[in-house]
């Protein structure tokens, strides 16, 4: 097989099928780290920087969860959702907002700040050492015939779409969702009408972080949780959301999948360190044609 | 009123000194005088955070280790008793923030340096304890081009990777013949971010051809790397009848397990400096996955007492006792040694007495200390594999506690 003039590995319809499942299962995980930052990113036009910490302290929470109570990791998504929900407006209504005083150049650094804090609060806790959870079904599944799915892949791949149906649902059909998409288009004017609008930034703050708590319940019987797991995946899901549309939960989960299933082609076609490259190509490629990202509107 | 107080000083002052002296004489201060020789700073250089940060926190624990030991027992004997004083570093995972973390222990007056876990921050930190002539002890770093660039302040007391491949091919070709010879093809899984196995599919062909065994596929991957679905695809299509990876722990976990669950089994799994392989935590949380692995990687001497002392130390720590470990406990051992020998804090002392050691009190299996242009030529790995909840030594035969399991049961 050639293209452009390099010669590129031959391999079987089934190892093709098996890589391009494989993408899917890891796009749904880029999709359900990206969807709790499209929403502060695209809606309160918040860059946190402080995602992939929030994501590795909500992964720690479920780990010490099973470890110590023996909670069964999905099981406790029923804690750590609510928890990351009050952390994360506790987080933007008390230090956040304050100390940004509605600057987004502050807000940045602030995140940024937040970030250093929680990793490093966390190698000082936790130590360095690489945590795993076993679950009993760990290595039980479905033989696709091209790929074996275990459970937890299949229970990420789910749970990503419930989760962008979920949100999509709370911002399309509840009142605060309303409240929500008002203060992201005219803030003064969503004041005017009543609208308490830092209750709002720290609601839709505080969701975005119950997302990544969800997220990392669905995440923790696959990969060992340790201070730097966040960033193994923050910086491909901002990726997702500009790829996706900046406050689109389907351009993240589309976005999420376009992502997963053109790095594992590429891992496969050039290898596994250069195939990562088909990230970037493949996001430029996308922005000179659709500036505003696959599902994004033009602002204003 | 000035006038009585520098009175009395004065005949305090005779009095004291005249009870130093005498305690002195009869020996009864003399800890307060060992303790008293200018202690010698050491610098200790790991990446405690970052991707290497597990394997690097275990290397600071067993560098400290022995420098603690050391102290417990009196110092540098031929110093006075002088206490040995640790600097500590943090390469955070990068080679740049190693070759920083030297030039702090440059300013700091460290005599000798012990580092720095991964051979591309070893090979950065060696370059930069150089250029002050510092002596620098390499713990695990096992790039052979560590100690093939003249550097006369490099000194490494494990094997290398050359070393450690051909001793690995020699080890397989006997447990193949034992077993029938029933391997014809084998694939390659290696890491290339940090370059420590570079050179391998190389010296495996020329290794194993002669036994009429192809190396099938070569397949790398980065460090650190998050999924080897598509490596496993590719096995599971090229089906080789022996894997043998090559990489670091984070990564050997995660392509043994991926293995498991893609159901893939290989006639063995034979890795060469294995990351995961020969190591007592991975065995501890995936039983499963680690069974019947073998591995040829540095390993401690099952019959050391002193061996065994430090694997209680380290376990009570709540640490595991891999190879970071005993490698970087030997790498500070052996500096120990060459500062005794040296009976100086001199930086150009020191070298010389590691270039000329011939130090036996170790708790590795190797043969005679000779050091050729900064490398340990009688170090050389073991060949371990995993059966139930022990890992067992396999080869080479006086150091085995057991056969092989070769081909391993379905």
């Amino acid at each position: 097989m050639e293209l452009l003039g390099f010669s590129l590995p031959s391999y079987g319809w089934s190892t093709i099928f098996g890589s391009t499942i494989s993408g899917v299962f890891l796009g749904s995980i880029y999709a359900l780290v990206a969807v709790g930052l499209t929403l502060i990113y695209g809606v309160l036009h918040i860059i946190n920087f402080a995602h992939g910490a929030l994501l590795m302290l909500a992964m720690y929470a479920v780990y010490f969860l099973w470890n110590i109570l023996g909670i069964d990791p999905y099981l406790a998504m029923l804690i750590v959702v609510p928890g990351g929900f009050a952390f994360g407006y506790g987080l933007q209504r008390f230090i956040i907002g304050k100390a940004s005083h509605g600057k987004d150049e502050i807000t940045l650094l602030v995140t940024l700040g937040v970030a250093i804090v929680i990793e490093n609060m966390a190698l000082f806790f936790f130590s360095a050492t690489e945590r795993s959870v076993r679950v009993p079904y760990d290595l039980d599944g479905i033989d696709l015939g091209v790929t074996y799915a275990v459970y937890p892949e299949l229970a990420a791949l789910v749970g990503s779409f419930l989760i962008t149906l979920a949100l999509w649902a709370f911002m399309t059909r509840t009142d605060t969702g309303k409240a929500i998409r008002a203060v992201s288009k005219e803030r003064q004017g969503a004041q005017l009408v009543g609208i308490n609008v830092d209750h709002i930034f720290a609601v839709t703050f505080g969701i975005g972080v119950a997302c990544v708590a969800a997220a990392a319940s669905l995440l923790v019987p696959t990969y060992a949780v340790h201070p730097q797991i966040g960033s193994l995946f923050v910086l491909i899901a901002f990726t997702v959301v500009v790829l996706g549309g900046m406050g689109s939960f389907v351009g993240a989960l589309v976005g999420g999948f376009l992502i997963g299933v053109t790095e594992q082609l590429g891992r496969l076609y050039l290898g596994e360190s250069l195939g990562v490259i088909t990230i970037s190509v493949i996001f430029i490629f996308v922005l000179l044609f659709r500036p505003t990202g696959l599902f994004g509107v033009k602002a204003g | 009123m000035t006038r009585d107080i520098s009175n009395k000083s004065r005949r305090d002052f005779i009095k004291i000194a005249g009870a130093t002296t005498a305690l002195t004489a009869t020996g009864v201060f003399s800890p307060f005088v060992a303790r008293a020789a200018a202690p010698v700073k050491i610098g200790i250089v790991h990446p405690v955070t970052g991707w290497a940060q597990y394997s690097g926190s275990q290397a600071r624990f067993g560098a400290q280790a022995a420098l603690k030991e050391v102290n417990a027992a009196g110092g540098i004997k031929s110093m006075g008793g002088a206490m040995l004083e640790a600097m500590l570093g943090d390469a955070q995972s990068k080679p740049e923030i190693g070759a920083a973390e030297v030039e702090k222990f440059n300013e700091g007056g460290a005599s000798a340096i012990v580092g720095a876990y991964a051979s591309n921050i070893c090979l950065a930190t060696t370059q930069a304890a150089a250029k002050h002539g510092i002596p620098h002890v390499v713990d695990v770093g096992v790039s052979d081009k560590i100690v093939s660039r003249g550097l006369e302040n490099t000194f490494r007391f494990g094997p290398g990777f050359g070393a450690i491949t051909k001793a690995g091919v020699e080890s397989f070709l006997a447990i193949n013949k034992a077993a029938g010879s029933p391997t014809k093809t084998v694939a390659i899984v290696n890491e290339e971010t940090t370059g420590f196995g570079a050179g391998i599919a190389k010296i495996m062909t020329k290794g194993l051809a002669p036994a009429g065994i192809e190396v099938v596929e070569v397949l790398s991957h980065p460090t650190p790397n998050k999924d080897f679905r598509n490596i496993v695809l590719k096995l599971k299509e090229i089906d080789p009848d022996v894997l043998i990876p090559s990489h670091y722990y984070n990564e050997g976990v995660l392509f043994l397990r991926t293995l498991q669950r893609q159901k893939v089994q290989p006639k063995a799994i034979y890795s060469v400096l294995g990351g995961a392989s020969s190591q007592f935590r991975f065995l501890s949380e995936f039983p499963d996955a680690a069974q019947y692995v073998m591995d040829c990687n540095h390993w401690f001497d099952p019959k050391n007492p002193a061996a065994k002392a430090l694997q209680a130390k380290t376990n009570a720590a709540g640490l595991h006792f891999n190879y970071e470990v005993f490698l970087a406990y030997t790498a500070m051992m052996f500096t120990v040694d060459a500062i005794e020998r040296a009976g100086s804090s001199n930086r150009a002392k020191i070298m010389e007495a590691m270039a000329s050691s011939k130090w036996s009190g170790s708790i590795m299996p190797y043969g005679p200390t000779v050091m050729d242009k900064g490398q340990n030529t009688g170090a050389r790995p073991l060949v371990t594999q995993v059966m139930g909840d022990k890992i067992n030594v396999i080869s080479p035969s006086e150091y085995a506690s057991t056969s092989a399991v070769f081909p391993r049961p379905a």
